[in-house]
């Protein structure tokens, strides 16, 4: 299990689950959840077009994820958000379908886009993901006072000159970037599933947003070996556990929050 | 040759009226725009197009679940897309607050669970092939016999719909003055759901899995910002949906001919790019609006300024933009 590939796996996973964990923070915080889904989602045009094309698919995913999430941004300004959002990831994987059918022998391939690919990954990966990585996480520290204000309470954020809008730029970028980096590696639903169930379930074990964030990660890393280690017994899709888990995860913190709450109740 | 028919030529290429598959297409199609238009308005206005997409991915698993036991994947789609209404349901969709949430959970579960049938499809029934027509949908080979089931669904979608359209309503716009009436709003939030689920699937089959919520959204957002009035957004939304089906079909069935040759242009791809156009279109007028009213703002300022001696007000017409 920790032979010379399966390492490339685990450090590749645990780099995408530090990201997923910081990332996937704010997306729960902010209530975007269905960008989350839609900018990896969607990059997936970006990487069947650059194998149409030829060119390196970090290019295509990099500049496809970019521009849903800049066109999500952009056009959710003026009309309603959530339409808005899934016409540019519909528009986005139409795209995909079409170079897609263009180039008949990317097919394959495209689960491994959806879904995940991770104990197939090369060491010649690793350097680019964890410098992207190191990217992304810098760029989240960097935003982090902000950025909180801006999710949690926006009117006070734009009192003190925070603008909520190039906050959800700024965040949306970074959004981009974490895809650029984990989907061609670990597929797009991984890091969604990891994204939103992880930070979720932080979320009902403690209140407070540097314990949250943390919490976030720890619990992300804890899904993505146990999936792979799963994986590796079993033969089974690693996406399958890494759904499977965070969603059991986030129901075990549904579990004790209510549970809090009522031993709370009873004690006063 | 008459001068319509040397109009038509280019348009329709060769056999797109006698061919059995477009026919089957286009009534498939047809019904299921119709309906994913008029449902749509209600899921726009609930603003849960995200629920409606997580169907749609979530019925991957129903799709190419079908492929594995050996039924139509209309049946799949069907039993998992309610399945996954309920769960989200359960988990607590029907909370504004956290709803997005409570849908991203379920979509990770379920997507999990379709990457694992994937996988068995491939390993044990080696259908490549299963993969792409389940998430980006194959109209053009659906069996004509399926044509009564779609038409029997769609049907059902427009019962519920008419059942509880009223109450829908108002509890979509609000859900306070609903409660307050006394109308049972997570009731009928749920028979919503249920209706969803089913259309989610209608469009999976046609545009597939991963695409549907294209004729869901797009058509009912576009007639959302142009008609003011919610049952005729819901009719300029099925006509428009329905217009975006045709003309993907017919547009698919004219890509034979473009290059690269010998291979037609996947009918979802023009669906999706022509509902897109529709909804950035619909958008001409206000805009438009906004830059007459600008523009009269501003020019009754610089008349009021041109004749009195005052000095200028601040323009409020500005200050907006």
């Amino acid at each position: 299990m920790f032979s010379g590939f399966m390492m490339n796996a685990w450090t590749v996973a645990s780099i995408v689950a530090v990201v997923a964990g910081v990332v996937g923070f704010f997306t729960v915080l902010r209530g975007s959840a269905f960008a989350a889904h839609a900018v990896p989602n969607g990059s997936f045009a970006g990487a069947a077009g650059a194998a149409l094309i030829g060119i390196n698919t970090l290019i295509g995913l990099g500049i496809c994820s970019l521009l849903g999430a800049l066109g999500i941004g952009w056009l959710g300004r003026r009309g309603r958000h959530d339409a808005v959002t899934a016409l540019m990831l519909v528009a986005m994987l139409g795209c995909g379908a079409l170079f897609l059918s263009l180039s008949s022998e990317y097919a394959p391939e495209v689960y491994s886009l959806l879904f995940g690919e991770v104990l197939g990954i090369s060491s010649n990966e690793l350097a680019p993901t964890a410098a992207l990585a190191a990217v992304c996480v810098a760029a989240i520290a960097l935003l982090y006072r902000p950025l909180l204000l801006s999710s949690v309470m926006p009117e006070v954020g734009e009192a003190r000159g925070i603008s909520s809008f190039a906050m959800e730029l700024c965040f949306l970028a970074v959004l981009a970037l974490a895809t650029a980096l984990t989907v061609p590696v670990v597929g797009t639903l991984l890091i969604f599933s990891l994204m939103i169930g992880a930070p979720a379930a932080a979320r009902s074990f403690t209140d407070r947003p540097g314990h949250a964030l943390a919490l976030s990660v720890a619990i992300a890393l804890a899904i993505v070996w146990a999936a792979i280690a799963l994986s590796y017994t079993t033969n089974y899709p690693v996406g399958f556990f890494v759904g499977s888990i965070s969603a059991g995860s986030y129901a075990l913190g549904r579990v004790w929050a209510t549970w809090r709450v009522r031993r709370g109740g009873a004690s006063t | 040759m008459s001068p319509v028919t040397a109009f038509l030529t280019p348009i329709f290429e060769p056999g797109f009226f006698s061919s059995g598959p477009v026919h089957t297409a286009a009534i498939i199609g047809g019904a299921v725009a119709l309906v994913a238009g008029t449902l749509g308005v209600f899921t726009v206005i609930r603003s849960q197009s995200f629920a409606g997409e997580a169907l749609g991915d979530i019925g991957t698993t129903g799709g190419s679940g079908a492929y594995l036991v050996g039924v139509g994947p209309l049946w799949g789609f069907l039993v998992v897309n309610i399945l996954a209404a309920g769960a989200m349901e359960l988990v607590g969709i029907q909370r504004p607050r956290g709803r997005d949430l409570a849908t991203g959970i379920v979509l990770g579960a379920g997507l999990g669970l379709a990457a694992l049938i994937l996988y068995l499809d491939s390993t044990y029934h080696n259908t490549t092939g299963a993969v792409v027509s389940v998430l980006f949908g194959t109209i053009f080979t659906i069996s004509s016999a399926t044509i009564p089931a779609v038409i029997a669904f769609a049907l059902a979608v427009i019962a519920i719909l008419a059942t509880i359209h009223r109450p829908l309503l108002l509890s979509s716009l609000s859900p306070e003055i609903a409660a307050a009436r006394g109308i049972p709003v997570r009731l009928v939030g749920a028979a919503y759901l249920l209706a969803l689920a089913i259309a989610v699937a209608l469009c999976a089959l046609t545009i597939g899995a991963i695409l549907s919520t294209a004729l869901l959204i797009g058509p009912a957002a576009a007639a959302l910002r142009v008609a003011r009035r919610p049952y005729v957004a819901m009719l300029t939304a099925s006509l428009l949906g329905l217009a975006a089906t045709w003309i993907g079909i017919l547009l698919a069935y004219d890509s034979y001919a473009w290059p690269p040759h010998e291979k037609t242009w996947p009918v979802s791809f023009f669906v999706v790019m022509l509902v897109l156009a529709i909804y950035l279109l619909s958008g001409v007028p206000a805009w438009r609006q906004r830059r007459r009213e600008r523009g009269t703002v501003s020019a009754r300022i610089a008349a009021r300024e041109a004749t009195a001696d005052e000095p200028a007000e601040p323009s409020t017409g500005q200050q907006e933009r």
